[in-house]
């Protein structure tokens, strides 16, 4: 079985990534095309056959029906979105629209806020991670996180930075400078640091500091990468860098990006989801393959925001 | 043609009268205040200097407080070494069982305890913030030392073959050990509250980065809490120290006052600079008193670089 | 879609259900009939053993039903859990204990009568019946009053040339503050009598513990106070001086009407802190049995000089006159505690 729309691997890939895989174009490059108009079970699962693994339904993570409160205020509706593996999704929509609490209801970062409130399941590899006597660690193992600012540990080197999740962890392995520099590699940073591995990691600059932190979620091998407005705070040059980084990642695993940038959502993500919220809770407008949305969107909304005539 | 740069002007406010009027005042009253301690230490020094300059060096390493008997022609012999040496002996074993507690107490109010129990707790430790001294010295007395005359006996029974532990005479009442004891109690809560202070001060961010990459709380706090507060928490504990260092009568009811340095905390033998000056103090002629001030001087420039030093340490870590 | 909407409730995925409660609880359980049964059938005995068999038993309990039903990981988050929790309960228990043992030594001695009579005519190892302590009650009421006098002026002044004008000695004068605030009391008790004894000739008086214990007030005073002007939004400032007010009109129409219940808040925890002082006290008061109405004459006593007094006489009265005392001095302190708190959060509660 084949993908019908094999557009090859852009940009240079790194050598050390072993599954090369034919992949979803991102929107900026491609017009429509006969994938764009499959639903999205069914890209994934054609997906998970060409990573030579069995199909399994359901594979990758998948949100459910998720409603979010703070307090007594709704402000996430119903949303139901797929991530699967080896895709990129873009989460887009006006500020206060409920994008980054989504994300954050996906691997349980949700439930730090006190008053926090949650309905509807997130499966993970058809489980529900907020099933009863879920080691909620382990989801976060699997699912990581990239944050809006950048927060390397300060007390940390650069290469402690990048293996604290292990030691966070407690978990042992025999080969740390390989890790070390694979995720490094993966993260396009080894070049830059790969002398100064023992500086702290407040010395790099912001650009750098946001891909140490790429880095340091890579090397507990998560099967998603959450990544919240990860360019907001940086400047043009490490914006670049960093979408270059998350093309690369995207083979092997499944990333859910959250962005203000509509331009950066059509270059990065294969599938786009846009959330709207008119005073009430936020809701899921119209999610599709980034090409969709941006050339084609079946929703009024979504066009003017695309075109940006608000938000 | 050159450009030419202005010079900038200067900018003069003449403040109106009342304005100048309450400067002044305000000024006077702040220096007032901020003069008061150097104006401790000048009356200390000043009463104090006699003695001292008669004792020379040996007021800090001496073991004796003779007071002069002149029928014998004997000298007066003042020097508080034995006294100062038991003073650091209580505050440290003061140190090694309250600042556990009191940053377990304030990690558990951080990040522990559940909602409904964390402002009740935070009641009980500022309570026990505002207890005099007074009532600790009478609970150290009647309540505390009976049972910790008892949890004595057992860690010399088992520990006895470590020096500190051991015992020349059976005597486990009014010891450093007790002593220690209750000033851990006295520093809880100023050392909770240092902790819990910068503990709060931890970076949001951080803490989630460490969730996310699947921290439990425990290795969470490891990696973030403790590498962002350790100043704080050392700050905390020394100020606690200073309390324990000053502390007088509680300290008075439960030490037996020992002109001797020993290492024995078990043993009921210790000394207090603070509470020997109470013990002295009634009966003391012009001479003693003189030497009670040199002894109160020191007492005050040990406790104030304890905390210059601790304040130093914990505005420098709320400053990164 | 409008179905989800409506069968959509909150819920909490993330907190115990009653299944992790059994376990906890289960757990507690078994740490509490283990330690039982080892008390009951080995050597250890008493209170501490049972205390120390209980700690070893829960960290045990609870690191093996982590490791068994998760993994190490796990296991030592339980343990240093547990470990947590009780030092916490330490804290509660020596507090407890505190207010148990005052209640109960203290407080078969109360009557109303005590504040009406005082100890000039009593010895104490009459009953308690005989005597009260109304010259401490006297004393203390004086001593305070007076440290508050002179300590919340310089006190708030020494916050408003921090906070407000900000003068070329501020970092100094708030470093020598705060450093103040960890001079020991007795140090205090000694500079007043150096100064005020010995410079100037006096005798002992309750002045001259007003004097000690202001010093002791002045940086409490001044801390929370410039904790409270600090609060007070610049905008605030700004917007007086804007309007053409002077510095000292600012200040006192503006600024410190908007800390008003801080500042008090402030001389509240600085009268908490020194109403309970002895140490200064002991060398500058004289103590004394009988009522004085003089504050700057004559010798004068106060609550903690009267606890003092009979926990050195040491005979059963006098101890229990000693818990009296003590009893009557945290109802104080307390009072002051709680009106510090309720001032505290009156603060708090117009943000």
């Amino acid at each position: 079985m084949s993908n019908e729309n094999p557009t090859e691997s852009k940009g240079n890939r790194e050598e050390e990534m072993s599954q090369v895989t034919p992949k979803q174009a991102s929107g900026s490059k491609t017009t429509s095309s006969p994938g764009a108009t499959r639903s999205l079970s069914e890209v994934a699962a054609a997906r998970t056959t060409n990573l030579g693994k069995a199909p399994q339904p359901g594979s990758g993570l998948e949100a459910r029906g998720i409603h979010a409160w703070f307090g007594k205020n709704h402000v996430l509706e119903d949303i139901s979105m797929e991530f699967a593996t080896g895709t990129v999704t873009a989460l887009i929509g006006p500020s206060g629209c409920g994008k980054s609490t989504f994300i954050r209801t996906l691997n349980r970062m949700h439930e730090f806020i006190p008053t926090a409130a949650l309905a509807g399941q997130v499966l993970l590899d058809g489980k529900d991670v907020y099933e009863p006597g879920v080691d909620v660690t382990k989801i976060r193992l699997q699912v990581g996180m990239v944050f809006q600012k950048p927060n390397p540990f300060p007390s940390m080197t650069i290469r402690e930075n990048v293996l604290s999740g292990l030691k966070l962890s407690q978990i042992k392995i025999s080969n740390p400078d390989e890790l070390l520099e694979s995720c490094l590699r993966r993260a396009g940073l080894w070049n830059e640091v790969k002398d100064r591995l023992d500086e702290y990691g407040g010395s790099l600059s912001g650009g750098q500091q946001q891909r140490l932190c790429i880095a340091r979620s890579l090397a507990v091998n998560p099967q998603v990468l959450l990544m919240d407005e990860p360019c907001s705070a940086l400047d043009p040059g490490s914006t670049l860098r960093i979408e270059e980084t998350i093309r690369e990642l995207s083979d092997s695993m499944s990333i859910v990006i959250v962005t203000h940038n509509m331009q950066q959502a059509a270059r990065v993500s294969d599938y786009t989801g846009f959330l709207l919220s008119d005073g009430g809770p936020g809701r899921l407008i119209e999610s599709s393959t980034t090409v969709e949305i941006f050339t084609n969107p079946k929703e009024k909304r979504t066009e003017d925001y695309v075109s940006g005539r608000f938000g | 043609m050159p450009k030419t740069i202005p010079a900038p002007r200067k900018i003069t406010t003449q403040p109106r009268f009342t304005d100048k009027v309450f400067r002044g005042v305000v000024t006077s009253g702040g220096l007032f205040a901020g003069l008061l301690l150097g104006l401790i230490g000048f009356f200390l020094v000043f009463n104090g200097f006699e003695a001292m300059r008669a004792a020379g060096l040996s007021f800090i390493t001496g073991f004796d407080w003779v007071d002069a008997v002149p029928e014998d022609g004997q000298p007066a012999s003042y020097g508080i070494g034995a006294m100062l040496y038991g003073t650091m002996v209580t505050g440290i074993l003061a140190m090694i069982m309250g600042v556990p507690v009191a940053v377990g107490t304030a990690l558990f109010l951080s990040y522990y305890a559940p909602e409904w129990i964390k402002k009740p707790m935070v009641v009980v430790v500022d309570v026990m913030a505002a207890i005099p001294s007074i009532v600790f010295g009478l609970w150290g007395y009647f309540v505390l030392m009976p049972h910790a005359e008892y949890w004595a006996k057992l860690i010399h029974k088992y520990f006895g073959f470590i020096p500190f532990f051991d015992m020349p005479a059976p005597v486990f009442t009014r010891s450093p050990f007790i002593a220690g004891l209750v000033l851990a109690i006295m520093i809880i809560p100023i050392v909770t509250a240092v902790s819990r202070e910068v503990f709060a001060q931890t970076p949001l961010e951080r803490i989630q980065a460490a969730y996310a990459l699947g921290a439990t709380k425990w290795t969470m706090i490891k990696a973030v809490v403790f590498p962002y507060g350790r100043g704080g928490v050392i700050g905390g504990a020394m100020l606690g120290l200073g309390r324990a260092l000053g502390e007088t009568v509680a300290v008075y009811t439960v030490l037996n006052l020992v002109y001797d340095i020993r290492i024995e905390v078990l043993l009921s033998a210790g000394g207090n600079v603070a509470s020997m000056i109470v013990n002295k103090f009634g009966e003391a002629d012009p001479v003693e008193l003189q030497a009670l001030m040199g002894a109160g001087f020191v007492l005050f420039l040990v406790t104030l670089g304890v905390n210059f030093l601790a304040n130093f340490i914990i505005n420098k870590t709320a400053r990164e | 879609m409008s179905q989800a909407l409506l069968t959509a409730k909150p819920q909490y995925p993330w907190k115990l259900t009653p299944k992790d409660l059994l376990t906890d609880l289960a757990g507690a359980v078994f740490a509490l009939i283990s330690t039982l049964a080892i008390v009951g059938f080995s050597p250890l005995k008493g209170k501490l053993g049972f205390a120390l068999t209980l700690i070893v038993m829960s960290i045990l309990t609870a690191t093996v039903i982590s490791w068994v039903r998760r993994d190490r990981k796990a296991a030592i988050n339980s343990s240093t859990t547990v470990l947590v929790y009780i030092a916490a309960s330490f804290v509660i228990i020596a507090l407890a204990s505190v207010l148990y043992e005052i209640i109960r030594l203290g407080a078969p001695g109360f009557s109303l009568s005590i504040f009406t009579k005082d100890m000039s005519q009593t010895a104490s190892d009459m009953p308690l019946t005989e005597g009260g302590l109304l010259h401490a009650v006297i004393g203390t009421g004086y001593l305070v009053l007076f440290a508050a006098l002179f300590a919340t002026p310089i006190g708030i002044l020494t916050a408003l040339y921090i906070v407000e004008v900000k003068g070329r000695f501020a970092g100094t004068v708030r470093f020598f503050v705060q450093a103040m605030s960890g001079v020991p009391s007795i140090v205090a008790g000694l500079f007043i009598f150096a100064f005020w004894m010995i410079q100037l000739g006096n005798a002992y008086s309750g002045l001259a513990g007003c004097f000690a214990l202001t010093v002791l007030m002045i940086p409490t005073v001044a801390r929370t106070a410039e904790e409270v002007l600090k609060l007070i939004p610049q905008d605030l400032r700004e917007a007086g001086l804007a309007l053409g007010a002077t510095q000292w009109r600012t200040v006192a129409m503006v600024v410190i009407p908007a800390a008003r219940s801080g500042l008090i808040t402030a001389v509240i925890l600085g009268i908490a802190r020194v109403v309970g002082e002895t140490a200064p006290l002991l060398l500058t008061i004289g103590g004394a049995d009988a009522i004085n109405l003089n504050p700057t004459s004559g010798n004068m006593s106060a609550f903690p000089y009267y606890v003092w007094k009979n926990l050195l006489i040491g005979s059963e009265n006098a101890v229990s006159r000693a818990w009296l005392g003590v009893f009557v001095l945290m109802i104080l302190v307390l009072i002051f505690f709680a009106l510090a708190r309720y001032f505290g959060a009156a603060k708090g509660s117009r943000k």
